[in-house]
């Protein structure tokens, strides 16, 4: 069983790059969960998502995991959230950051020593420079990938066309430039 | 079947709300009325939007409130049509007289609910007060467990409802957000194989047959109102024989086998939980670790709420020797409904286990692994001294002192 909790603002994508998520990874032919906590959110408010993905049907319906990937998609929540609950000593973390990984561990005690296991990336920029919005889930997408080895990029990108199949060829194609780019970028 | 096909993959990915969206579209509906209501909103925003884009051919109303969708349902199913709608919590509240009208007017609607907590206070996350709130309405009430299980049962559904020997209202439970807004390998039927297993509408007394005027609703007072409502009863106690056949025909179909009462691990269980919904679930993963610890626990539940499968219940708690009863609802001032249907099921069996009453997961409190395994861990004791480790019922998952009512 592979986990992954998601941190987001409501309204950055994380409920649709979950369910994206699940989406591609289903396609492989696997049993795949995702789910959010929204209490009666507000757009801009803290919230988490949630994938479970594994090989047999997934019969779990309790909302606390110990993930193996925990994603923040705001900058600020790297500071206000508590990202590593119920952390286990394997867990990775994707961060979005306009500052170094060492400018942003300096400043957050709860991953001291974690840099084999911090990664982080602008999802706000990559976002802003390719489809012209700061929306930083398929940047985010793109980072996992690299990070989990999940996908081969091309795969990928493949299977989410597809699963943005109502938006247009614009937009599709400048997601796919977000994932690449956040595939190449996230350190 | 819709003149417009939707092509859909073998395996999708979709939430339990649009599994009962994507059942009603194939079901090829004349009137859905609905009104929206979280969690349940989505569904009939999906099917709006399926309207919107040309794959419905009947009618999508939208009405000024739950008791005018449930009023239009039953206009619609009295004029002589296949009808449904979707709402949760207070919304269903506000349907609830108009319940009672579509079970006595012996209407075939399908209603997909979405557990959500009643207020106050104000609670939009899933618990089970409100299928407790129509549990007396005289629906057919079915409980879900998973995303899967809502596109299954939405299906069976309208067979069960509109079948000739039944002729009653059915509602389809599901957890809100723990199965609306989770979104899972779903195994899908193709348009024409579920509409085809659904069959076609078979109207019964229709409004709008003007070749044969009849009359619905009527006032009937002491002398012919005892002998329709026992009719009625008789109905939804003789409707178990069908709900049996359309199982079997769908598990003939998808290989999908679904039982009005559910169990895993009861086959050598000493003690066992009885729940509904996604805790079902939940609680499997529970019994495979106690197994593999050498603790024989089981899980069971009540797949169909009403008509109560008392006899079966009973037959299958025969060898247990510790029982909790899980209601997911707050009591207000007794045991949860679960336990009385539980003893009363037993009472007149010989077995006599140890039986608990457990009041857990309010507005969506997180029924977790850890939490389900205390609760067996408790029945292991009771078990081993059959006598009850405390009160008859007891509160988990919740803050403060400890909630202990009734000394056995």
């Amino acid at each position: 069983m592979l986990e992954i909790r998601w941190h987001s603002r409501a309204g950055q994508g994380a409920v649709t790059g979950a369910k994206g998520l699940a989406s591609v990874v289903a396609e492989t032919g696997k049993e795949v969960q995702a789910f959010a906590f929204y209490g009666s959110a507000k757009r801009g408010a803290s919230m988490t998502a949630y994938n479970r993905v594994d090989d047999k049907p997934i019969l779990n319906h309790e909302k606390y995991m110990k993930p193996d990937y925990v994603f923040i998609l705001d900058p600020a929540l790297a500071f206000t959230d508590d990202f590593t609950a119920n952390s286990k000593e394997s867990t990775k973390y994707i961060i979005t950051t306009h500052l170094s990984k060492e400018e942003l561990m300096a400043q957050i005690p709860e991953i001291q020593g974690m840099e084999d296991r911090v990664y982080v990336l602008d999802c706000f920029a990559i976002a802003l420079d390719t489809i012209g919005r700061a929306i930083p889930n398929t940047p985010m997408l793109g980072a996992f990938i690299k990070v989990s080895g999940m996908f081969e990029v091309a795969e990928f990108q493949e299977s989410m066309k597809s699963v943005l199949g109502k938006l247009s060829q614009k937009i599709i194609d400048a997601n796919m430039v977000a994932i690449e780019r956040a595939y190449n970028e996230v350190n | 079947m819709n003149s417009k096909i939707m092509d859909i993959k073998k395996i999708e990915v979709w939430d339990g709300n649009m599994a009962a969206s994507q059942a009603f579209r194939q079901a090829d509906i004349d009137v859905v009325a609905a009104y929206p209501i979280t969690p349940s909103t989505p569904v009939v925003e999906n099917y709006a939007t399926f309207e919107a884009n040309g794959y419905i051919d009947g009618e999508f109303v939208m009405v000024e409130s739950e008791h005018a969708a449930m009023s239009a349902c039953v206009g619609a199913a009295a004029a002589g049509g296949r009808v449904a709608t979707a709402t949760s919590s207070q919304g269903f509240a506000l349907m609830v007289e108009v319940l009672y009208q579509a079970a006595g007017m012996r209407l075939p609607i399908v209603l997909a609910q979405v557990n959500r907590a009643l207020a106050a206070p104000l609670n939009v996350n899933g618990d089970h007060s409100d299928m407790y709130l129509g549990r007396d309405s005289g629906w057919i009430n079915v409980s879900t467990f998973s995303p899967q299980e809502v596109y299954d049962l939405t299906l069976c559904a309208f067979k069960i409802a509109e079948h000739l020997d039944v002729r009653l209202p059915v509602n389809i439970n599901q957890d809100g957000f723990m199965s609306s807004h989770t979104a899972q390998n779903i195994r899908t039927l193709d348009d024409k194989t579920a509409c085809d297993f659904v069959g076609p509408y078979k109207a019964v007394n229709a409004m709008l047959d003007f070749s044969k005027p009849v009359t619905h609703g009527v006032q009937t007072e002491e002398d012919w109102h005892f002998e329709h409502k026992a009719k009625q009863h008789n109905a939804i106690m003789r409707s178990v024989k069908v709900i049996d056949a359309v199982f079997a025909e769908f598990k003939a179909l998808t290989g999908r086998e679904y039982k009005r009462v559910e169990s895993y691990g009861m086959e050598d269980a000493e003690i066992a939980i009885v729940a509904f919904g996604t805790t079902y679930e939940t609680a499997k993963i529970v019994v495979d670790n106690l197994k593999k610890e050498g603790i024989n626990a089981g899980i069971i539940a009540p797949r169909i709420f009403r008509p109560f499968p008392l006899e079966e219940l009973a037959a299958q708690l025969q060898n247990v020797k510790a029982v909790a009863c899980l209601d997911r609802s707050a009591p207000g001032g007794t045991v949860g409904a679960l336990y009385n249907e539980i003893a009363g099921a037993l009472f007149n069996s010989p077995a006599r286990p140890v039986l608990s009453n457990v009041i857990y997961g309010l507005g969506g409190r997180d029924m977790t692994v850890s939490v389900l395994t205390g609760i067996y861990k408790d029945l292991v004791k009771e078990a081993a001294t059959g006598k009850l480790n405390g009160t008859i019922q007891r509160f988990v998952g919740v803050r403060g002192p400890e909630l202990n009512y009734y000394n056995a």
